[in-house]
């Protein structure tokens, strides 16, 4: 059977991230993103992974073939009526729970807008997924 | 050397200072390339030191390692703050040399070099966040200022409970709008500045001594 050419989109549940280790998370996402395929998380990565993965994708790079990613997702809602919450976040700092996320190879994927609502990206057609 | 000074000197006064905050902190400048982290930096060495720290230049990752200062005293009124200085890599999820030859002109050779330092850069910026007391996130206020990498920085601060000021750089820019980085993040206090011609940085001064001056519980 013939291989459709086009570029894989994956939509990653909450629970199949749940079940991966901040390493094995961060592995995964490279290892997918560096074959050219754009990942949608349901549970994005807290800011700790988010650094740890940028950390990793600047290891990765290679000029010519993997030039970094692009990687957007919601800011953690505020809820500033919550007390409970405020001293919790004083005393022992702020814990923003991941949110949806899209990540992807920087030359396939860009933002094209984003705030704290929406966020609108572009796939950068002809270079799909290998 | 007067009473005054006889007296800072003291445990006592050091065993204030502990409970009622802290008077000598190191502070990252951090943000993404471009938007004005060393001119700050120089700008801040200059006004209390005359001295400089780095190069500017309209190239992205002109700073590809961290450069710091210590000691540096910044005062405002009777209060006053002790601060090392240090000036970060910009921090992005990707670099691309042939944005350096298309755009600004590089030869191959040196823009290759360019990307793979800054590169190291942005990894050695990340790894300067657990040897930091508070940071000064510098923002260019022309921009869009809800990128995932001002949104992961600063998830990184409020995770480990560190003080931030947000300096809504470049304010001397027709298409400036420092009111959108106030109602972008409204949890955390925005000056407006612009570093280049130094208009509004008594202010950030203030901020800084207010804020970084605080005691606070560090986490790890």
């Amino acid at each position: 059977m013939k291989k459709e050419r086009g570029i894989s989109v994956t939509l990653i549940s909450r629970k199949k991230l749940e079940s991966f280790s901040t390493d094995e998370k961060i592995d995964y996402i490279i290892k997918e993103v560096s074959k050219g395929k754009i990942l949608v998380l349901e549970n994005g990565l807290t800011p700790v992974e988010q650094s740890a993965l940028i950390q990793q994708t600047m290891a990765k790079i290679d000029h010519d073939t993997f030039i970094g990613i692009e990687m957007e997702g919601y800011a953690d809602i505020e809820n500033n009526d919550n007390v409970l919450r405020k001293i919790l976040n004083k005393m022992f700092g702020i814990i923003k729970k991941p949110r949806m996320t899209v990540i992807g190879p920087a030359n396939l994927l860009k933002t094209v807008y984003k705030d704290n609502n929406v966020i609108q990206t572009m796939i950068i057609t002809g270079r799909g997924a290998k | 050397m007067g009473i005054f000074e006889r007296f800072r000197e003291t445990r006592f006064a050091l065993w204030i200072q502990r409970i009622f905050g802290k008077r000598h902190a190191r502070i990252g400048i951090y943000g993404p390339p471009n938007v004005g982290k060393t001119t700050l930096a120089n700008r801040i060495l200059m006004d209390w030191t005359g001295e400089t720290i780095g190069t500017v230049s309209e190239i992205p990752h002109e700073t590809r390692r961290a450069k710091w200062k210590s000691n540096i005293k910044i005062e405002n009124g009777s209060s006053s703050l002790v601060i090392d200085i240090v000036d970060t890599p910009g921090i992005a999820t990707k670099v691309d040399y042939k944005e350096f030859i298309e755009q600004y002109g590089l030869d191959p050779e040196e823009a290759k070099r360019r990307a793979k330092e800054a590169t190291e850069g942005v990894i050695e910026a990340i790894r300067w966040l657990e040897s930091i007391d508070g940071v000064v996130l510098v923002m260019d206020s022309t921009e869009n200022p809800f990128t995932q990498v001002n949104v992961t920085i600063l998830g990184n601060l409020e995770a480990r409970n560190l003080p931030v000021v947000i300096a809504a750089n470049k304010i001397d820019l027709e298409k400036s709008s420092p009111a959108t980085l106030k109602s972008a993040f409204p949890q955390h206090p925005v000056v407006p500045i612009s570093a280049l011609t130094g208009y509004n940085l008594d202010n950030l001064y203030t901020t800084m001594v207010k804020h970084f001056g605080k005691k606070r519980r560090k986490k790890k």
